[in-house]
């Protein structure tokens, strides 16, 4: 008898103790996230053609957490720092390490719209949080956008979609569009078409280059033959410093007007040198935007890296302050559902390149400027198009 | 499409085509010589393109550059046959690939310590800066062309060096059968840095020349390695003269085939390698 109890009492017993193990743990689990540093994995390059701009994003970020006193809702930051290499194929075993093996709270990423794609796949299937400071394609914010996917930087379309008009209105009728053979690079050339061609112009030939050769000569031959109003294009980084002074030397420029998204010109100027006076570009930002936030972001960045700030040091800024703002609405709270929401309602008043706020899309309703390059400096002449907002196609979040 | 046009374009695919054997030259003296598989040749070439926009900027000339750099590079390259690569002959191609990618590696992240991530630019030499006008709209830079005359004369010299000069016999006959060599009394080891060392100083010198040509900026070489390979390939294994040749027929054909046939603009090079190695397997010039 008392054995059969005996029996009966072990399970019981240990299952009491396995329940109070199992309290005290998540008790204790839950003590600690209040403690615990905010975890944010990193996923940039920082080897390659795009190190540069992997680096400013970082700088701007860590600037924005520093200037709140490096807390996050109270909570101390520890940054997961991951090189992707700018490689699409790596995107999607790195960001799993990140968020499966190192269960960040949320990842800062990416740079190329390559990695994006791997990258979305992973935070689609693991409802992971993630801020991209940079990738511009139109889909993560159209037809793949998510709660749990934000951007702080611009879609291709944003970028390119205002300077048709303006072409137009310059009196360019017959247009060359240029730029590599990928999904941004097509992008960037669909928006600018779409709006000069309901201005009334028409592209007369659409250039395609294998990314990221840097080869150019042949093509410029054939521009030069075909005698366009204006040239359209989209390179980025070590590209668009050799295209631009391609341009010059093959003596383009000056008899054929150089047009380009604002990547054509940005972070490049000092090595482009005289080759890139006078190119227009469309951009949301610029050198003289002349508002207090732009100067004392300018001179913080100046004094806390040694060199002047471009616009992906900005877009990491605001990716750091959306997280300062949203962390301090939670009360340092990283539960997915609040943070989405605080998230939602920042608006950034105070950014460098002028107010913006988050569409229903996730995607900056934002300013986009009319830069001319005049003595080294995209110098903004206009505002090209004021509180731009993507259309967002196929987004089910927007329509 | 008139006749102006298709001799500009000429002009344009010889150019380049110049241009890409020079840069190939040192992948041929070490891969298709020596059979050494460098996969660093690609960030070599980087390397050398920084040192001519560092070196330039501190002395403010370019030729002043190369002259420091190269001799900089030959350093380089005879300090890494010494001590890594010279240790692996005995073993499989597989450790060649590890290390050379390991050398990658450390030569990237050397160049972001050393030189940072930004896109730079080298002036081009005062004396080659002006331009040739060839049609109303287009002119030519003159430095292109003095590019062009550079890798000209370089390739006859290597020309001449390896078929017809007894230190290129030694390098051959090196290549072919080590231990006959060795045992006429030729020491091969030497030889061995030397050809190794040569063809580092080739790709940095390389490097330095295209360095006002394509802007500097990191992974610049990363291309490059794929494309040199492509030119060794076709031209055949262990011919300078293949080499010369392939890098023609590639610059032709990247040149002409981007214009003619847009959809077909990143695999018209490999396409005509598959041609090539249809017809001939072993290159054209094996």
């Amino acid at each position: 008898m008392t054995e059969q109890t005996d029996k009966s009492r072990k399970p019981l017993l240990r299952s009491l103790a396995a329940t109070a193990l199992g309290c005290s743990l998540a008790l204790g689990s839950s003590l600690a996230a209040a403690a615990d540093p905010v975890k944010i994995g990193v996923l940039l390059p920082y080897t390659g053609t795009f190190a540069r701009l992997g680096e400013s994003i970082t700088n701007g970020m860590k600037l924005a957490v520093e200037q709140a006193g490096n807390k996050l809702g109270g909570r101390d930051v520890e940054y997961v720092v991951v090189d992707s290499e700018a490689k699409p194929a790596k995107a999607p075993e790195n960001m799993n390490k990140l968020v499966v093996g190192e269960r960040v709270d949320l990842v800062v990423g990416p740079v190329h719209s390559g990695v994006a794609m791997g990258m979305l796949k992973v935070a689609r299937e693991e409802n992971a949080l993630m801020i991209i400071p940079n990738a511009g394609l139109n889909v993560a914010t159209g037809k793949l956008c998510a709660p749990n996917v934000f951007r702080t930087s611009f879609s291709a379309w944003q970028t390119t979609y205002p300077m048709g008009q303006i072409a137009y209105d310059r009196g360019y009728r017959k247009v060359v569009t240029m730029a590599w053979n990928y999904s941004f690079g097509k992008e960037s050339l669909a928006a600018f078409e779409e709006s000069f061609k309901a201005a009334g112009g028409e592209v007369i030939k659409q250039i395609l280059t294998p990314f990221p050769k840097v080869e150019f000569q042949s093509y410029l031959t054939d521009i030069a033959s075909i005698k366009p109003d204006a040239v359209f294009v989209f390179y980025a980084g070590g590209g668009a410093v050799k295209f631009v002074k391609d341009y010059a030397a093959a003596g383009l420029k000056g008899n054929i007007p150089l047009l380009g998204t604002g990547f054509l010109t940005d972070g490049t100027l000092p090595a482009q040198g005289d080759a890139a006076e006078g190119i227009l570009t469309t951009l949301h930002y610029g050198d003289n935007l002349e508002n207090a936030a732009d100067k004392a972001f300018r001179m913080a960045y100046e004094k806390a890296y040694g060199k002047q700030p471009d616009i992906y040091a900005v877009q990491g800024y605001d990716a750091g302050k959306v997280l300062v703002k949203a962390l301090q609405a939670t009360a340092g709270n990283t539960e997915r559902d609040a943070l989405i929401a605080a998230m939602e309602q920042v608006r950034l008043n105070d950014s460098p390149r002028g107010p913006w706020h988050f569409s229903k899309a996730h995607n900056p309703v934002q300013n986009m400027y009319l830069r001319e390059v005049k003595n080294g400096m995209n110098d903004v002449i206009a505002v090209a198009a004021e509180a731009l907002e993507d259309p967002a196609p196929g987004c089910a979040m927007a329509n | 499409m008139d006749l102006s046009f298709l001799l500009i374009q000429l002009l344009n695919g010889v150019q380049q085509g110049l241009l890409l054997f020079l840069v190939a030259s040192g992948l041929t003296l070490v891969f298709g010589i020596m059979g050494i598989i460098n996969l660093a040749h690609g960030a070599m070439y980087m390397i050398g393109a920084y040192l001519a926009w560092w070196i330039g900027a501190q002395v403010g000339s370019l030729w002043l550059a190369i002259l420091i750099g190269v001799p900089l590079m030959l350093a380089v390259g005879v300090l890494i046959e010494r001590f890594l690569v010279g240790t692996l002959y005995q073993r499989d191609h597989l450790y060649q690939v590890l290390l050379t990618f390991g050398l990658i590696l450390i030569l990237n992240e050397l160049q972001s310590i050393l030189f940072g991530n930004d896109p730079n630019s080298v002036p081009v030499p005062e004396l080659l800066a002006g331009s040739i006008q060839l049609t109303e709209n287009q002119s030519y830079p003159v430095y292109r062309l003095a590019v062009s005359a550079i890798c000209l004369l370089l390739a006859a010299g290597m020309y001449l060096l390896i078929s017809k000069t007894r230190l290129g016999m030694a390098i051959r006959a090196g290549a072919s059968n080590r231990e006959m060599v060795e045992a006429l009394g030729i020491d091969v080891n030497r030889l061995f840095t030397l050809i190794f060392a040569a063809g580092v100083g080739l790709t940095g010198f390389a490097g330095m020349l295209a360095a006002p040509l394509t802007s500097v900026y990191p992974g610049m070489g990363d291309g490059v390695l794929i494309i040199c390979f492509v030119v060794v390939v076709i031209g055949g294994i262990g011919s300078i003269k293949g080499a010369f040749f392939g890098a023609m027929l590639v610059g032709l054909v990247s040149t002409f085939g981007p214009v003619l046939l847009p959809t077909l603009a990143s695999v018209v090079v490999y396409l005509a390698m598959a041609l090539v190695l249809l017809v001939k397997p072993r290159g054209l010039f094996a």
